[in-house]
């Protein structure tokens, strides 16, 4: 994977040189006293509403509604809020501070709903529904005899090439469908780690497949 | 044979692809860009490449447009 290297970017960023709002806020919450509580009050307000617009916004994707919503809208922003506040002496100033405090409340509602999926979990975790990857690629019944063979090699290649890791990491999220923030919050992992896992898999996957003659008549080979 | 898209998106993989930490690190900033059409992709392709792929990070970038956009309407 290529790196971004933000800590390059960021070299040479004056704290001072905050934005007039931004220093507000870094200011009000580094303090002491009645004006950081008042700052702290008037962040977790905003940090709510940007929790409940945005679970609205993901809202007919979820079976989540009314006062759970709510809930888990209260649950990001409170979590937010701590970690906002713990972390405000890294805020280097690079966005504004709303934006950076906005970016804790999403991931929170990304994990909130991760962690939400498995109280009424639609697949079991290591069931193998293969039989349903067809349909879940848009693969054509009728034209079986065009796919099956590419199908059944892939079905060899997870079951062959893959650790035990990247092949239960596939089989959750390709196969079973699960969302990969709900299989983060199940095997108690985090993001990175499990996109990096399916992320090699894959890699391994068209690899083996382009070695072994299935990709050449449908597919440009790619490095 | 339609399903190839789909099979071509699930076997690709982008060698600039960051990962999902650096995205989520940078994330703010790189919103900021978007929001304000600052080429965004030019100056992060790492971090363009990996939200092209990572579902869940290209929801939370989503999620925070929506934010910063709205709180700019406000």
């Amino acid at each position: 994977m290529g790196s971004a290297d933000p800590a390059a970017d960021r070299a040479g960023v004056d704290p001072g040189a905050f934005d007039p709002e931004s220093a507000v806020w870094v200011r009000s919450l580094t303090s002491t006293g009645s004006d950081r509580e008042r700052a702290i009050g008037r962040l977790h307000e905003l940090l709510l509403r940007i929790a409940r617009r945005e679970l609205g916004r993901r809202a007919d994707r979820l079976r989540i509604a009314g006062p759970e919503l709510d809930d888990l809208a209260h649950q990001a922003a409170a979590d937010a809020l701590l970690a906002i506040v713990e972390k405000v002496g890294q805020f280097r100033g690079d966005s504004r501070f709303t934006t950076w405090a906005y970016k804790f409340v999403i991931f929170e509602v990304s994990n909130k709903i991760g962690r939400h999926f498995w109280r009424t979990p639609s697949v079991a975790l290591d069931a193998e529904q293969w039989e349903k990857l067809p349909d879940r690629l848009g693969f054509d019944p009728d034209d079986q005899a065009e796919w099956q063979d590419l199908l059944a090699a892939l079905h060899r290649a997870v079951d062959e090439e893959l650790t035990a890791h990247q092949r239960r990491i596939f089989v959750a999220i390709v196969l079973n469908g699960v969302p990969l923030d709900a299989l983060t919050a199940r095997i108690g992992s985090n993001r990175n780690a499990i996109y990096k896992a399916l992320f090699d898999a894959r890699r391994k996957l068209r690899a083996h497949l382009d070695a072994n003659g299935y990709l050449d008549e449908h597919t440009p080979r790619r490095t | 044979m339609n399903g190839w898209p789909a099979l071509e998106r699930l076997l690709n993989t982008d060698p600039q692809d960051t990962g999902c930490a650096e995205a989520m690190e940078l994330l703010h900033v790189y919103a900021e860009l978007v929001a304000a059409d600052g080429a965004a992709e030019r100056r992060y392709p790492q971090v363009a490449a990996h939200l092209r792929t990572c579902g869940p990070c290209a929801e939370d970038i989503e999620g925070l447009l929506a934010a910063i956009r709205g709180d700019f309407d406000h």
